[in-house]
């Protein structure tokens, strides 16, 4: 019998995706993919889609395979060895607790935004990188909620992430992003998620949030995070072919993109400031602060991302100057806010010890001192006191990115920035110019947003107190407060042998 | 920086390691940051991994799209072929 002759790359990967299409008979294209240009995107010839990495199926079972293998015999190895006493001190998994249950549910919505975009592009191409990924984001959510179920077993605030996203306030800043992605078009969704999250931004996520898992000696996280960081390098390149792909098919399709770039960069942004305040506040060793991440992999690899798409017409995405301007005040504004309602989080917080805060103030020499460590170290006496403060109202929250409205104005930074318009006779309001503008360019969607505060006082929320409220989101007395006098403290002192703090209840 | 850059990150594991040691011998100008877990390798214009390179040191035959088990990140063009995995940025 006659050997058949090896192919190559270019030919495998041809003949396993492109020769993996058939013709339709008696269908119309437009019946079958109607989704596919209500967005005004215009893709004249689908045979020019390129996957850079050229990856057939049968790699992919079998690089992804391997991988699983790998994790879930780490999975097994921590439970049994009791690693979660591993980590440096049990404020760390506060961070986790917010990464858990803010983006495990994100990524399975990545997996049904891809399986979405794999059934509505008309390209075999494009259907067969979002299938792929969309298996990949199924397998991330799954691969978090073995961790989550893990420290579950442990600490507080785990016990219910899926349940919580849907209701949380702060929860909804994660939710509203994705979910303002998946009710666009699938053009709009891969920009959105493939582009501007996972291309220009995730390196933020993922790079300092799981370096500093491993210095924080959380494995579990390590493992689950590098893991599913394998399948980003494809994903984001996923998001450069994508956007590169449109660009050339049509050249009506550069403003509309332009547009997303500029949403979607904003929007990702104002999520991010949440990883930040994880990186200057929550970990109790540190990697790199929020200003030195948001230069290496914004301002320094960001602007060469840009430049790549110079040749198309692409330009830095509008307001990346403002995101430059509040680097140095964005994480400390969060941190008192989420400190001011601890009661109503599931986590806790805390004041920075002495060290921590002159870290802070080495880091962000032009403002720490000035602005915030007064106030820190105020917050502190009290606590001492017995009088933790915390913050019985309900905060307003920005129409567009739904964190409350505590941002101030880098040049004015004791002044809080407020931004309003009128549409249909109501008002609604913003953090910022950019989160304005985006309101504005579709107002009848965007005026929609579920806002936590709003339903609260509406009555959709369980009640009009704050125990009510706490009470529909299944948050238990031990979820919030303060880190001091909590349990996840108490248990962690007695586990490790460990004097009780004089403060601890 | 004028200097247009890439970069890739790897998992810092034994299985990275004879990929790290074939980037270090094939970019001399390829500059190495280490982080927690990970470390970032940074190059101006281009960062080639070899296949010959890493065979030589794993002593069997390696597929340059097994870096698939060990990347972190990336930022560049990339170039695949079955002799070599690069990054581009001119
Ligand atoms: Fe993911
Ligand atoms: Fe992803
Ligand atoms: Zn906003």
């Amino acid at each position: 019998m006659e050997q058949a002759k090896k192919m190559n790359m270019k030919e495998k990967y041809n003949a396993m995706t492109g020769d993996l299409a058939w013709d339709f008979s008696y269908k119309t294209e437009a019946e079958i993919f109607p989704l596919s240009d209500f967005e005004g995107i215009k893709i004249e010839d689908w045979s020019k889609w390129q996957d850079p990495f050229r990856l057939t199926m049968d790699a992919y079972w079998k690089y992804q395979g391997e991988k699983e293998r790998k994790l879930y015999a780490v999975i097994d190895a921590f439970g049994q060895n009791n690693a979660h006493l591993g980590v440096t001190d049990a404020r760390y998994i506060n961070a986790l607790k917010i990464f858990l249950t803010a983006v495990t549910p994100l990524e399975y919505g990545a997996h049904r935004g891809f399986a979405m975009t794999g059934r509505a592009f008309p390209g075999v191409g494009a259907q067969v990188a979002s299938q792929m990924q969309s298996i990949d984001e199924l397998r991330h959510a799954q691969t978090q909620l073995h961790t989550i179920s893990q420290y579950n077993k442990y600490f507080d605030g785990l016990h219910d992430p899926f349940h919580m996203f849907d209701r949380v306030w702060y929860l909804s800043v994660p939710k509203s992003y994705f979910e303002d992605a998946l009710s666009a078009g699938p053009f709009e969704f891969i920009t959105a998620i493939s582009f501007s999250f996972e291309y220009v931004l995730t390196n933020l996520l993922f790079m300092p949030f799981m370096s500093g898992a491993a210095y924080n000696g959380d494995m579990a996280t390590v493992n689950f995070g590098f893991s599913a960081q394998s399948d980003e390098s494809r994903h984001m390149t996923l998001g450069l072919e994508v956007i590169k792909f449109m660009l050339e098919q049509h050249p009506d399709n550069l403003p509309i993109i332009q547009r997303w770039i500029d949403k979607y960069f904003w929007r990702g942004y104002r999520l991010l400031g949440i990883v930040g305040m994880m990186m200057d506040y929550m970990l109790p060793k540190r990697v790199m602060s929020w200003k030195e991440g948001w230069e290496m992999y914004f301002e320094q690899n960001g602007k060469m991302l840009f430049d790549d798409l110079a040749r198309y017409g692409i330009t830095m995405p509008k307001f990346w100057e403002q995101s430059v301007e509040e680097k140095e005040h964005l994480t400390h504004q969060l941190w008192l806010t989420f400190y001011s309602y601890g009661h109503a989080a599931a986590f806790h917080t805390w004041i920075p010890d002495d060290s921590e805060l002159d870290w802070l103030s080495e880091k962000y020499p032009n403002t720490f001192d000035k602005y915030y460590r007064p106030r820190l170290v105020y917050l502190r006496e009290q606590e001492k006191l017995g009088k933790r403060f915390y913050n019985p109202s309900l905060p307003q929250l920005c129409q567009t990115c739904q964190i409350p409205m505590v941002y101030t104005d880098p040049k004015n930074p004791t002044k809080r920035v407020y931004r309003e318009t009128i549409y249909n006779g109501d008002r609604f309001h913003f953090c910022s110019d950019a989160c304005k503008e985006i309101f504005e360019h579709e107002p009848e969607k965007m005026s929609q947003a579920w806002l936590p505060p709003h339903q609260i006082f509406q009555g959709n929320c369980g009640g009009a107190t704050i125990p009510d409220v706490l009470k529909h989101y299944h948050f238990t007395e031990n979820d919030g407060g303060e880190f001091l006098h909590s349990r996840d403290n108490a248990n962690w002192n007695l586990w490790k042998g460990l004097t009780p703090d004089e403060e601890a209840a | 920086m004028s200097e247009k850059m890439v970069f890739l990150a790897l998992q810092d594991n034994e299985d990275a390691r004879p990929i790290r040691e074939a980037i270090e011998a094939d970019n001399p100008l390829a500059v190495i940051t280490q982080f927690p877990g990970v470390y970032k390798i940074d190059a101006p214009g281009r960062l080639v991994i070899n296949r010959e390179s890493v065979e030589e040191r794993i002593g069997r035959a390696w597929n340059p799209q097994d870096i698939h088990l060990s990347l972190v990140t990336l930022s560049g063009n990339i170039d695949e072929t079955e002799d070599y995995f690069a990054l581009e940025r001119t």
